[in-house]
């Protein structure tokens, strides 16, 4: 049996690339996906957690997390259209007009 | 019953008031003065129940309502009558009534709206004058006194479009404010000290206490009560609202700033007989200003212009001669010369009103004189006004201003005496003055006279500037005297400065002085029965004393004072009736004093200079300029601008940079996850 650190390990570098892809990427849609992938680290780290307790808590809020991803990444997506309708742009440094 | 007196007035008050601009004017004005009539009737009524009783139980109460309940301290409102009282209001009932009669004459050039604001403001200022009488305790008389303060504002600013009318308003108020701020101190103190403020719980609980010898408590509570009494009496320091305030309707003098409202002070006093004399040190302070008010008022009134400002200051005059008798500890002399005064006082003002009414607004008697064939009723009643005034034997100012310098002399005041004796010959010198100017010789046009156009003081410029039109007139031709109902208040008012005097006979005389032994219970402490009746026994006595052991006294006194009112007279007759020049030429000879003594000793300029000025300036420059637009100001500006400051600063945080917000978010979460990982 795999021990739990292990998928924690795992789970960390995943949450570490997905941290380092919102930062580094210049383009929306790829820090959109770097957020799901920092979301199923999280994802990861709750069914190893709930495994591990021999509890279906870690599970069920798994599901839950799966479908508010679901959510936001349609919302997500529909925003990043939006803008690049408006700015012919997906670079984030482009939409600074709410700046004071 | 009782509170039936005030409640007349206050109805007329309230329909005049609410309705008033739409009634024809012989309605409000007649409701008015029905109202006053009525009022009269239920005091006469009370005062015959208060006759029927026996003199210590001569006390009718009536208490209305529980007023403030706040723990221990409890005030009802209660009226009270009490034959201080009971004089008092048939002098502000009586007195009154006549002179809303004369009103309706006298303001009928008026427009209906401000008709009948004029008699609602007249019928509210009997109203509050009549509580302040009958209140039985300090609070109840303080909405009277405050009352009567705010009608006589409102009276006196009456013609407000007119500045001069408006500020005198103004500084009537200022100026009473000033009294009534001690007055409240003085009845907080009496309250601390005897956990009441009803007038005769006082006076028993003062009763036993030996009097003050040296200056404590009583004596300070005394004295800012006084000090309440200078601001509404008009007496030294805060005297200078009166003579301004004549720049109300005739009528408006006549009542309130001669006959009842001026007199609330002196009544104050009276009503607290017992506490004052415990208070030794208070009394001679009482004593002192009111014999310096008479000297100093009655050399202003010999030399000013105005008519109503002569009378003006005579009031003035007169009324330090009451504090001087309640000074001496003669209540009863003070309070028969208070209702003395009220006849024959009235009875002038509303005789120089029905002059100025027959001259179209003219008040400068340069420019009156040979009067006397135009206006028979008026010349005559104000002749007996002036005599009674200047105290010739058998009319009631002698009697009354006699009784005060006889119980002055009598306690051994020889230095006040001697002044009141002097006021005396001043008092007649300026009223004759006044009724050969006015009445006598030919008819003059001399204000500003030329040689005087030096010294002529501003105010009289103002009153010939307001008033051109008396000069288009021919002079005889719109002479009219007194319309009847101005003519009837006159001629009863005339009848009362003959006859008031007659209550008073003093013992010297053979008379009973029945008016003394009538009040003298009211100056007593009555809660304990037997106690009072001894007091009133003693009193008795005392009175007994008078006639046997200083009846020469008082008689070579009395012959003395007529002398000096006789002599004044005769003065006044020779300089002004025979030899004109000779006051001019006085008036030359002495300039510094002439012209001290029409500048009013130049008293306003000195407050102006002394206190006006400096408030004002501490006021615009420091408590405006200063405090309000610098710190209240500047507090609420700062923190605007502290809060506009620190708000720039962190606005830089909001670069627009979504990957900063982000970083931000990703070092804030591990920092307070770290936080809660190894702490």
């Amino acid at each position: 049996m795999i021990p739990l650190s292990h998928y924690l390990v795992v789970s960390a570098i995943m949450f570490a690339i997905g941290t380092a892809g919102v930062f580094l990427r210049r383009n929306l849609i790829t820090i959109l996906l770097s957020i799901e992938i920092m979301l199923n680290a999280v994802n990861l780290s709750f069914v190893a957690f709930g495994r591990s307790q021999g509890t279906v808590d870690g599970q069920i809020i798994t599901f839950f997390v799966m479908t508010v991803a679901a959510a936001e990444a349609a919302v997500g997506l529909a925003i990043v259209i939006a803008l690049f309708r408006h700015r012919e742009s997906l670079n984030p440094d482009a939409f600074t007009s709410l700046k004071w | 019953m009782l509170a039936l007196i005030p409640l007349f007035p206050l109805l007329g008050f309230a329909i005049n008031a609410s309705m008033g601009r739409r009634l024809p004017k012989g309605v409000s004005g007649g409701l008015a003065s029905l109202v006053m009539l009525a009022s009269f009737a239920v005091s006469v009524m009370v005062v015959w129940q208060l006759v029927n009783l026996a003199p210590p139980q001569r006390v009718i109460e009536q208490t209305l309502y529980t007023w403030i309940a706040s723990g221990d301290f409890v005030l009802d409102l209660t009226l009270r009558v009490d034959p201080l009282a009971a004089v008092m209001i048939l002098v502000i009932t009586g007195i009154g009534s006549l002179i809303h009669i004369y009103s309706t004459a006298y303001m009928h050039e008026e427009s209906g709206p401000e008709y009948a604001r004029y008699f609602s403001y007249l019928n509210l200022f009997a109203f509050f004058m009549l509580v302040l009488v009958l209140g039985a305790n300090f609070l109840v008389l303080f909405v009277g006194w405050e009352g009567v303060g705010l009608c006589s504002y409102l009276l006196i600013g009456f013609w407000f479009e007119k500045k001069s009318a408006a500020d005198a308003g103004k500084k009537a108020f200022v100026v009473n404010r000033i009294g009534d701020y001690a007055f409240i101190l003085g009845t907080l103190l009496l309250y601390v000290r005897f956990g009441s403020l009803d007038f005769q719980r006082i006076a028993s609980a003062v009763a036993p206490l030996a009097p003050e010898s040296t200056f404590s408590t009583l004596s300070l509570a005394t004295l800012l009560l006084f000090i309440g009494a200078t601001g509404k009496s008009a007496q030294i320091p805060l005297y200078v609202w009166l003579p301004d305030a004549m720049e109300g309707p005739t009528p408006v003098s006549a009542l309130i700033h001669a006959a009842t409202m001026v007199t609330a002070g002196v009544y104050m006093i009276g009503r607290n007989a017992v506490l004052f004399s415990h208070a030794p040190e208070t009394m001679a302070v009482v004593a002192v200003i009111g014999a310096a008010t008479a000297l100093m008022a009655g050399t202003i009134g010999l030399v000013q212009n105005d008519i109503k400002r002569v009378l003006a200051y005579s009031t003035v005059s007169q009324l330090g001669y009451m504090f001087l008798a309640m000074g001496v500890g003669a209540f009863g002399a003070g309070i028969f010369h208070l209702y003395t005064h009220a006849f024959f006082k009235a009875c002038l003002f509303l005789g120089s009103g029905a002059v100025i009414h027959a001259l179209h607004g003219e008040q400068d008697i340069r420019n009156m004189g040979g009067l006397k064939a135009g206006l028979p009723i008026t010349y005559w009643t104000f002749l007996i006004g002036s005599l009674a005034i200047a105290g010739v034997p058998g009319l009631a100012g002698f009697f009354s201003k006699d009784e005060i310098l006889f119980e002055t002399f009598a306690h051994g005041h020889t230095i006040l005496w001697t002044i009141g004796i002097l006021t005396s010959l001043l008092t007649a010198t300026y009223m004759f003055r006044l009724v050969f100017l006015t009445f006598h010789g030919e008819r003059r046009h001399e204000a500003p006279a030329p040689e005087h156009a030096a010294e002529e003081e501003p105010t009289a410029h103002g009153v010939d500037a307001a008033q051109p039109s008396h000069q288009l007139h021919p002079h005889h031709s719109h002479l009219h005297d007194a319309p009847p109902a101005m003519a009837l208040a006159l001629v009863v008012l005339a009848l009362g400065s003959v006859l008031a005097g007659y209550l008073g006979i003093p013992h010297a005389l053979g008379g009973g002085n029945a008016i003394g032994n009538w009040l003298a219970p009211s100056f007593s402490a009555r809660s304990v029965t037997t106690l009072a009746t001894g007091q009133v026994a003693e009193a008795g006595q005392e009175a007994g004393e008078t006639v046997g052991g200083e009846r020469g006294l008082e008689l070579s006194l009395m012959v003395v004072s007529s002398i000096v009112a006789l002599v004044g007279i005769a003065l006044a007759a020779f300089i002004w009736l025979k030899r004109r020049e000779i006051a001019d030429r006085i008036a030359a000879a002495f300039p510094g004093v002439y012209r001290l003594l029409l500048n009013k000793y130049y008293v306003d300029e000195v407050y102006d200079a002394t206190l006006v000025q400096p408030i004002r300036i501490v006021s615009q420059e420091g408590l405006w300029r200063g405090v309000d637009v610098h710190i209240i100001d500047g507090a609420v500006n700062g923190t605007a601008s502290v809060i506009d400051g620190s708000s720039s600063l962190l606005r830089r945080l909001q670069s627009g940079s979504v990957r900063a917000y982000a970083g931000s978010l990703f070092i804030g979460v591990v920092l307070i996850l770290g936080y809660y990982l190894w702490r």
